[in-house]
This record gives C-alpha cells, structure tokens and sequence, in this order.
C-alpha cells in the first residue's frame, strides 16, 4: 500500500470532531465507578446503624474527605496520562499529599495516646474486613476507567495503570467509609492508605497489558 | 522543535472541524516526518525502508483514530511525537528487536523530512476483505470512492450513524490486522 493512498483514504470525508471528549469520557466513568461502588456496598455490607453520635459522623466525613480528595487528585492526573504529549502539569508527589497528611494525622492520634492503645488503635476490629472490601469493592471502577482510557492514548502504561488502579481505590475507600463503624486515624491511615496503594500496584501491574493500543 | 508547529497546528485544528484537504495536507506532511525519523531510527537496528514505511502507515492510522485526544489548547508536535515513540517501542517490543537504541530527545525527533514516496507491505485490498461486509462497505463508499456518508448508508443498507460506527471500527481492524503482519513478517 502506497501511503499516499493511505493518506487520501483517511482524509475522505473525515469526520469533525468534538471537544475535550477524554476528559467527559473518564468524567463519565468514575461516575458510573462510585454509583457502582456504592450500590454495592449498600448491597453488600449497609450503612453504618450508629450515626447517631457527633463523633460518628465527623469521623465518616473525614474519612470521605481523605477519599474524595485522593480521588480528585487522581483523576485530574489520569485525564493528562491518558493524552499523549500533555504537559503533566500535576506532580505525581501532588497524589501522595492526602496520604501524607491522613499518617500525619494517624501519627498524631497515636502521639496522644498511650501505647498500650496503640495496637487497638490501628487494628480496630474491622482491619480485615476493610482490607478485603476496599479491593474487592475497587474491582467494577477499575474496570469501568480502565474502559476509559482505554479510548484515550495513554503512553505510559504502567503509569496510567497505577493511577486509575489509585482512582478505583479511592472510590472504593469513599464507599467502604460509609460502613466502616473504626473511628480512629491510625486505622483510616494503615488500611484505607495501605488498601488504596495496594489498588495503585495492582493497577501498576495490570496497566501494560490492559491499556496496550 | 519548533519547525512548521505553526503551520501544522492550524492544520490540525481544521482538521479536527472537518475540513478534507488541510487534514490531507497535515498528514502528508506528517508522513514526511515520520519517514525520516523511522528511517533513521531503524536503520540502526539495521532494518530497512520498508519496515520504516509500514510503522509510518500505522502511526498514520492511530493518529487518525486518536484524534479526539489531540487538545487544541497544546502544541501538536509533542503530542505527534509521543505516539511516534509509542509506536516505535512497541513495534521493536513486537518484533523481538533488542530496544538498545537510545531513546530521542524530542528536538530530535521530526526535524526532517523525507518525501520519497513509499510502499509499505500491506496490500489495502486484501486487508479490507478480511473486514466484515458492512464494514468494507462503509469504508470503501467513503474512504475510496469518495460518496457522502447518506449515499453509503443507502448503498450498504444500515443508518448513517452505522455507516459512521463502521468506517471507525474498520479501521482499528485495520490498524490491528496491519500491526499484526508487520510482527508476522518481522520475526
């Protein structure tokens, strides 16, 4: 095939295109991956019954607050991942500002408190079923981006992989909140932190082979 | 790396409106660089003109299809540039190549032209055949011969949105069936 030929066949009658279509594409999807994630942990697991204390409710709110931020980070940087030759504007340190702030916080929880707490503190009661659900609930998202991008041109695949794998985490964590009755920072620090990078590496991993084009 | 950025820029953008002839003219002028940084490039892995010519061909193809991931707000020259490593990473990954060259600074990279026109391996013909017929359909009323994208939906029986969907989804399956012989033929 000459390329000539092949440069009138693509220019025939080509199509206009619309704009900012990866942005609203990946917008779309972690949407749909929060809705998805939601319904399945109301599904699967309900909404914690003791909202009844202030206490409660501030700890649930500052533990959405920490997952809708490592989610809004997250996501801006995937929208530049998935576009070839963006300027990558945001610093990947910029992703690790949440979590160095909830294990500043988890740091300063425990500073205030005795040591016998501590490992009562960090393992709550809860720490395995929070270190199964985040993953297993981050699943559907993680799908859902990746389908996303997919579309886009990423062309850095490990990279992509990662970040949507931290966007799907992140979502999740945000669902899981709403169950998770462990109102201790040390605990949000260790296993929605710990949970949410092991989604990142997974996602490292799978990127290459999933997002190849 | 500022050679034409202008000039293909504005080519793009009009492209990206759909306006034909500044987006042949862009890919014309695209091929041009890609040939002579693909030529270059290969030439040290000692590969010759034709494998230069089929990964021109499929950077072609994919520039197309990822168009809508082209934002006007930014040069275009790096975003041409970083598929055109893409893809030269990958073909070198597919073909067994051990990638011991070293990877460009990006004011290397399409700072020439090269114009002699070129074949590549792949014969449009046969390719297209292996499309299902809708598709080829779509594609050939469209792509080759030229007609409205109506006059395809009436020829090829389906909508015109399917005729839309068709000549996109053929040619992705032309871009994979392409970047699956040149690994075929390489190995």
């Amino acid at each position: 095939m000459k390329t000539d030929d092949l440069v009138v066949m693509l220019s025939a009658n080509v199509e206009p295109v619309e704009r900012g279509l990866v942005g609203r594409a990946i917008s779309i999807a972690v949407t749909a991956g929060a809705v998805i994630a939601l319904g399945l942990m109301l599904v699967g697991l309900g909404v914690r019954a003791d909202l009844t204390t202030t206490h409660a409710v501030v700890f649930l709110l500052l533990k959405v607050a920490f997952a809708l931020l490592v989610v809004g980070v997250a996501v801006r940087y995937l929208a530049r991942l998935a576009r070839p030759g963006a300027p990558q504007g945001i610093s990947p340190f910029t992703i690790a500002v949440p979590f160095a702030a909830i294990a500043l916080l988890g740091a300063i929880g425990l500073v205030g408190e005795p040591s016998s707490h501590w490992n009562r503190m960090i393992l709550g009661d809860e720490w395995l079923e929070c270190l199964l659900s985040i993953p297993i609930i981050a699943i559907v998202p993680f799908a859902v981006t990746i389908f996303a991008v997919r579309r886009a041109a990423p062309t850095n695949l490990v990279r992509a992989g990662a970040v949507a794998g931290l966007v799907a985490g992140g979502i999740s964590a945000m669902a899981y909140a709403l169950h998770c009755t462990v109102d201790s920072l040390p605990f949000v620090a260790v296993w929605y932190g710990g949970t949410i990078v092991l989604c990142t590496l997974a996602g490292a991993a799978l990127g290459p082979r999933l997002l190849r084009w | 790396m500022t050679t034409g950025e202008t000039e293909l820029k504005a080519l793009m953008v009009a492209g990206l409106r759909g306006d034909a002839a500044s987006y042949r003219s862009l890919l014309d002028r695209l091929s041009g660089r890609l040939r002579a940084y693909y030529k270059g490039k290969l030439a040290r892995v000692g590969r010759g003109a034709t494998e230069a010519e089929d990964l021109v061909q499929e950077v072609l193809l994919a520039i197309h299809l990822k168009r809508h991931t082209y934002d006007t707000g930014e040069p275009l020259t790096p975003w041409v540039h970083t598929i055109a490593r893409y893809k030269l990473i990958d073909y070198l990954r597919r073909t067994r190549t051990a990638a011991t060259m070293p990877l460009d600074e990006e004011s290397e990279a399409m700072a020439h032209d090269d114009n002699a026109s070129a074949e590549s391996s792949h014969d449009i013909r046969r390719l297209l055949g292996r499309l299902p017929e809708k598709v080829r359909c779509s594609i050939e009323c469209v792509k080759l011969e030229g007609r409205s994208v109506a006059e395809a939906a009436q020829r090829c029986g389906i909508s015109e949105s399917g005729v839309k969907i068709n000549i996109h989804r053929g040619l992705r399956s032309l871009a994979a069936f392409i970047a699956r012989e040149t690994k075929n033929e390489n190995r």
